[in-house]
C-alpha cells in the first residue's frame, strides 16, 4: 500500500467518525523477498506481501486499540476497517476513563523516502551463490520495501518508506566453528560482497587450526562490535524504559542511584536522527533527533512512550520503551592496536543468547559464539569451544573496561519477527581487563 | 503486562523488546474478521480453486487469527486491543523447485500474484536449490480439528472480566512494597484451512484464553518479580481455564511470595540435588531436549541463527540421552495442550512418538520434508507461525512421561538439594549443550524436608549430561500440562506455540548457584 492509497482510505473512515470521537491510523506494510540458504544453495525462498493496519479510537477520555491486515483494495479494506470500526465501538462503551490516554493534540506532517531500487533479488542470490563456490554460506536474504504510515483524524499525516536488503549470514568450517558476517543496507555495493568473502575466508583459516577449550575463570577479552551489541541489547531490555524506572524494576537501579557506576568512556544516545526508523510515534508525537541514555558512565534520560508520559507526567520522546537507534560514543583505541592492547585472552566476535543472571545485578549470562578465538602477545592463536559467561555489566562496562575502539559499526538488525527490522546501533569495540566464564 | 518468553533463537533481549512493543502479539497477527469462520475461508479457497495454477503440486493454507486482550495494571484498565489478522500461504513445486509467496490480497487478482511470485521463486529453488523439490511431501488428507472449548469467551461480559482483573488487582497490592501489579486475559483463536492438488483439505481451529497475574516487590536495591495465575500455564479452552489455574484466588500467594523473596537469602552456590517443579520442567524439555532434536538444526538449515545440535543422525536407535527414567514422547493427541492437532502444516497426519524410551534416543523431531533430506523418521512437525511464513521444523507437544510416586515422595529423597520453580531466565549454546537457567522461586531441601525460601536460584549444565543424573520423575498425580507461548526460531524469524507436559523431577549433584555481582 502506497501513501497514497494509506490517506484515502483513513480520509474516508476520518469522515465517518462522529461526535467527539478521534481516530489514529498507522500502517506497516512490507513487501520482502526472504531467501533462506544452506551450504551455499537456497534452502526456502519466497516473497511476503503484507499492510497491518492499527487503530486507536477515543471518545473523551476513553480509548480501545485494534489492529488488522488490509488487503489493498480500498473498497474491501473500507468495508472491513468500518467493521472493526463498529467492533471497537462496542467494546469503548465498555471501557472505563483512562487516566493516561495520550495523543498528541496538534497536527503535523512528514514525508521521508530513503533507499534505492536494488536488483531483483534472484539475481543478486546467483551472484552471491557464485562468488561463495566453495564455502558452507547459511542465513538469509531479505529485501524490499518497508512503510510505515500515521493518520489521524486530528490531521497528522505521516510517511516513511524505505527500500532495503539485509543478508545476514555466516560460513562454517565444521560442527560450531564458523564466522560470520552481515551485509546490509540501502544500496547494493558487490565490491562490499566480495570484500566479506575475503575476509570469511581469511577467518575460516584460523578457524581451521585445533580450538582450544578454556577452564571457567576470567579472561583479559576483546569484545568485537556485535558482540558489544549483545550486551547493549540487555541493557535495552529494561535498562531505559521509564516506566520500570519509577516503579524498581531497571536493570539500572543501582546506577541510577550512584551505588555503582560505568566507566567514564560509556555515553549512550538513543540517535532517532539516523533516520532507518519512522521519525514519529502511533499517537502523533514526533521523537527528538537523539536522546542522552548514558552519559559519562552516568544515568541520563529515560525513554518515555505516550503512555508512560502521561502517568508520570514527562515529555514524550520514543516510540515505546526499547531503543531503536542505540550508538555507542567511540573511545581513543585504534582497531589495529586492539590484539596488542589485548595481550592475552579471548578475541570474541559474537555473543549469543544473553539473558538476565541476576538483573539486581545487572548480571548478565550468555554464550561465545562465531569468530572467536584465543590471543596469546597480541596474536590470534586459534578458535575456542564455545564457552558460557556470566558476569555483571557493571564490571564490563565499568571497572573492567580498559579501552573503547576509535572506529564502530553500523550493524542493521536482522530481526524479522514482526516483519523486517529497522532498529539499528552503531557500535565500537571494547577491551574489558577480565570477562568471567562459567562453564 | 509482563510478558515471559522461553526461548528465543538469537537474543532474549531482542524477543523480549519486541513483544513489549506489540503486547498482545502471542502469535505475530491475527483476524481481520473478528468472527472469521471456516466457511468464509473456504470461499476464498475456492476462489483459488477457481483458478488453480499449473504445476507440479501446490498447497494453499489460509489462516484467520484474532485476539482480545484486557488488563488492569494498578487499579487502572489498560487499553483494550481487539487484534486480527488474515492472509493466504502459495507454495508452488514446479520443475524441481519450490517456492512461496504470501499476500493479505485474497482477491482473485490477489491471489494470481501470489502463485505467480511463488512460481518465481520455485524457478530459482530449480536453479539454485539445496534439494529437488520433487522430494517435497504430497497430502491428501482430509480432516478437522477444534480445540476442545468448554466455556466461551462470550460467557463472561466485559464488565465481568475487568471485575475478575480489578479484583486480582486487589489482592496483588497487598504491601507498599509491592511497586507494581497486573492481571491480564487474552483470548486467541486462531483457524487454519490447508488444500493440496492432491485433493488434501485440512481444516483445523485453535482456541485459547491464557491469564496472568504478576506482582513486583521491591526494598532497596533488591526486586523481586513472581507470576501466577496462569501466567505459565497455557492450554488450548475457553474460560475454564481461570478455575483451573486459580485465577483471581492466586493472587494473594503471588504477592506474599514476591515479598518473601526481598528479604530471602541468597540461593547458595555449590552441588546440590535440584528438584525442579513442572513450570520450570517445560524450559528444561524445551531448550535441552525439544530444540537438539529437531531435524531441521540437525541438517544445518538454522546454524545462521537459532543454532545447530550436539545429536547427529548416527545417535538414534543407540545414544543415551537420559537414565532409564527418561521416557519422552511427541504427542499431538493430550487433551487441551497447546499443540493438539489433527495435522500439521504440510498435511501430515499427526500421531504420538516416542521420541525417547528408557532413555535412549529413537526419534528426531522432522516433518516429511526433512525426513526425506535426511533419510531419518520423523514426526508431524512441519509448522507455520502464521499465513505469512513458511513452515518449518518445529516442536509439537514434547511431553516428558510421568514415573511413579508424589512431590513429597521426590522431597523425601533428598538429604541436601534446592527445589527450583516458574523459569525467569533461560540461556544455551547454539549446540543446544550448555545451559543456564533461573527461576523465580527457590526452596532449600534439607534431609528429606522442605526449608526455607531463597532467591535467584539458578542452576547450570550441559544437555549431554545432565539428562544422565535424572533420579526422580513424579507420578501421573504430580503431571502438569503446559507449554510456552513464544518459541522463536526461523529465518525470516517465526513465534509460535509448543506444548510440554510433565511431572517434578529430581536431578542428583547440580550446579546451582545464587545472586550478587
Amino acid at each position: 500500500m502506497n501513501q497514497d492509497s494509506f490517506f484515502a482510505l483513513t480520509d474516508r473512515l476520518n469522515a465517518s467518525l462522529s461526535g467527539s470521537e478521534v481516530l489514529f491510523c498507522t500502517l506497516n506494510g512490507e513487501a520482502s523477498d526472504f531467501v533462506r540458504l544452506n551450504r551455499n544453495r537456497i534452502r526456502q525462498a519466497g516473497h511476503v506481501q503484507s499492510s497491518e493496519l492499527g487503530v486507536m479510537l477515543t471518545d473523551g477520555s476513553r480509548q480501545v486499540e485494534g489492529h488488522c491486515v488490509l488487503s489493498g483494495e480500498m473498497k474491501t479494506d473500507l468495508a472491513q476497517v468500518r467493521q472493526v470500526l463498529a467492533r471497537l465501538r462496542e467494546r469503548l462503551v465498555e471501557m472505563p476513563p483512562d487516566p493516561y490516554l495520550h495523543y498528541a493534540t496538534t497536527a503535523s506532517a512528514s514525508s521521508r523516502f530513503v533507499g534505492a531500487q536494488l536488483p531483483a533479488a534472484a539475481e543478486l542470490l546467483a551472484t552471491l551463490i557464485a562468488a561463495a563456490d566453495g564455502l558452507d554460506v547459511v542465513g538469509i536474504w531479505a529485501s524490499g520495501d518497508l512503510s510505515t504510515g500515521l493518520a489521524s483524524s486530528l490531521g497528522h499525516r505521516h510517511w516513511h518508506q524505505s527500500h532495503s536488503f539485509n543478508l545476514d549470514w555466516s560460513c562454517y568450517l565444521e560442527t560450531d566453528k564458523a564466522v560470520k558476517a552481515s551485509l546490509a543496507g540501502l544500496q547494493w555495493d558487490g565490491a562490499a560482497l566480495l570484500q566479506r568473502l575475503e575476509a570469511l575466508r581469511h577467518g575460516l583459516r584460523i578457524m581451521a587450526r585445533p580450538a582450544r577449550t578454556l577452564e571457567p575463570g576470567r579472561y583479559r577479552a576483546y569484545l568485537a562490535p556485535a558482540a558489544v551489541n549483545e550486551l547493549l541489547h540487555m541493557l535495552s531490555w529494561g535498562g531505559f524504559d521509564l516506566k520500570n524506572h519509577r516503579t524498581q524494576q531497571t536493570p539500572l537501579l543501582q546506577l541510577v542511584r550512584g551505588t555503582r557506576q560505568f566507566a567514564p568512556q560509556i555515553t549512550l544516545h538513543e540517535e532517532h536522527q539516523r533516520g532507518l526508523a519512522a521519525g514519529f510515534t502511533a499517537e502523533g508525537f514526533m521523537k527528538p533527533d537523539a536522546v542522552t541514555l548514558l552519559a559519562a558512565g552516568q544515568f541520563g534520560e529515560c525513554l518515555v512512550d505516550a503512555r508512560s508520559g502521561k502517568e508520570y507526567g514527562v515529555a514524550v520522546n520514543a516510540a515505546g520503551d526499547t531503543p531503536e537507534a542505540l550508538a555507542l560514543a567511540a573511545g581513543d583505541m585504534p582497531e589495529a592496536e586492539v590484539l596488542a592492547r589485548l595481550g592475552t585472552g579471548l578475541y570474541v566476535g559474537n555473543l549469543w543468547y544473553c539473558n538476565w543472571s541476576d538483573p539486581n545485578e545487572c548480571r548478565v549470562t550468555g554464550m561465545t559464539r562465531f569468530g572467536s578465538y584465543w590471543v596469546e602477545n597480541g596474536e590470534i592463536v586459534c578458535p575456542i569451544k564455545v564457552m558460557r559467561f556470566d558476569d555483571s555489566l557493571f564490571h564490563l562496562l565499568g571497572d573492567r573496561l580498559e579501552g573503547v575502539t576509535c572506529e564502530r559499526e553500523l550493524l542493521l538488525s536482522a530481526e524479522t519477527y514482526d516483519g523486517r527490522s529497522t532498529d539499528s546501533a552503531l557500535v565500537p569495540g571494547l577491551l574489558v581487563g577480565g570477562l568471567t566464564l562459567a562453564l | 503486562m509482563l510478558l515471559r518468553f522461553f526461548d528465543c533463537a538469537l537474543s532474549a533481549a531482542a524477543m523480549w523488546n519486541r513483544l513489549r512493543k506489540n503486547v498482545v502479539y502471542f502469535f505475530i497477527n491475527f483476524l481481520h474478521l473478528f468472527t472469521a469462520t471456516m466457511e468464509q475461508l473456504t470461499e476464498y479457497a475456492d476462489r483459488f480453486l477457481a483458478q488453480a495454477p499449473a504445476c507440479d503440486y501446490w498447497t494453499l493454507r489460509l489462516v484467520a487469527q484474532d485476539s482480545d486482550h484486557l488488563e488492569v495494571r494498578q487499579g487502572v484498565v489498560e487499553p483494550s486491543t481487539l487484534a486480527s489478522s488474515l492472509g493466504a500461504m502459495v507454495t508452488i513445486v514446479k520443475s524441481g523447485g519450490i517456492g512461496y509467496a504470501a499476500t493479505s490480497d485474497l482477491s482473485v487478482s490477489g491471489l494470481s500474484a501470489a502463485v505467480a511470485r511463488a512460481t518465481t521463486w520455485a524457478q530459482a529453488h530449480a536453479r539454485l536449490g539445496l534439494f529437488d523439490a520433487s522430494v517435497h511431501p504430497r497430502s491428501s488428507t482430509r480432516a478437522d480439528y477444534h480445540a476442545p472449548v468448554l466455556e466461551s469467551w462470550k460467557a463472561l461480559s466485559v464488565n465481568d472480566k475487568l471485575a475478575l482483573l480489578h479484583d486480582a488487582n486487589h489482592a496483588l497490592a497487598l504491601d507498599e512494597r509491592i511497586v507494581d501489579w497486573s492481571a491480564w486475559l487474552t483470548r486467541q483463536r486462531s483457524a487454519h484451512l490447508l488444500l493440496t492438488s492432491d485433493g488434501g483439505r485440512i481444516a483445523q481451529v485453535f482456541e485459547s484464553v491464557q491469564p496472568g497475574l504478576v506482582a513486583v516487590a521491591n526494598a532497596g536495591s533488591q526486586t523481586q518479580r513472581r507470576h501466577g495465575g496462569g501466567a505459565d500455564w497455557a492450554q488450548q479452552g475457553g474460560l475454564e481455564r481461570l478455575a483451573a489455574v486459580h485465577f483471581v484466588d492466586d493472587a494473594p500467594r503471588v504477592a506474599e511470595e514476591a515479598l518473601a523473596l526481598l528479604t530471602a537469602p541468597e540461593c547458595p552456590s555449590d552441588i546440590r540435588d535440584l528438584l525442579l517443579l513442572p513450570s520450570q520442567m517445560v524450559l528444561q524439555i524445551h531448550e535441552s531436549i525439544g530444540h537438539p532434536l529437531e531435524l531441521d538444526r540437525i541438517l544445518g538449515d538454522e546454524r545462521n541463527y537459532a543454532g545447530t545440535s550436539f545429536v547427529t543422525p548416527g545417535m538414534f536407535g543407540r545414544y543415551r540421552y537420559g537414565s532409564e527414567l527418561l521416557d519422552v514422547t511427541f504427542d499431538p493427541t493430550v487433551p487441551g495442550e497447546l499443540v493438539s492437532m489433527i495435522a500439521d502444516d504440510v498435511g501430515t497426519p499427526a500421531r504420538r512418538e516416542y521420541l525417547i524410551r528408557r532413555g535412549i534416543l529413537e526419534r528426531p523431531l522432522g516433518g516429511a520434508l526433512s525426513q526425506a533430506r535426511a533419510g531419518l523418521p520423523g514426526t508431524a512437525a512441519t509448522r507455520a507461525s502464521s499465513w505469512n511464513r513458511p513452515p518449518i521444523d518445529r516442536m509439537g507437544n514434547i511431553n516428558l512421561e510421568p514415573g511413579e510416586g508424589s512431590l513429597s515422595d521426590l522431597i523425601a529423597r533428598v538429604e541436601r538439594g534446592v527445589l527450583m520453580d516458574t523459569n525467569r531466565s533461560w540461556s544455551i549454546d547454539d549446540s543446544r549443550n550448555k545451559f543456564q537457567f533461573g527461576c523465580e522461586w527457590g526452596r532449600l531441601i534439607e534431609d528429606g524436608e522442605l526449608r526455607g525460601v531463597v532467591r535467584n536460584p539458578g542452576y547450570r549444565g550441559i544437555s549431554a549430561e545432565f539428562w544422565r543424573s535424572l533420579d526422580g520423575v513424579g507420578g501421573p498425580e504430580t503431571l502438569e500440562i503446559r507449554g510456552v507461548t513464544n518459541c522463536g526460531k526461523g529465518e525470516p524469524n517465526q513465534a509460535v506455540s509448543v506444548g510440554h507436559a510433565s511431572p517434578p523431577c529430581l536431578f542428583r549433584d547440580v550446579a546451582v548457584f545464587g545472586g550478587g555481582a
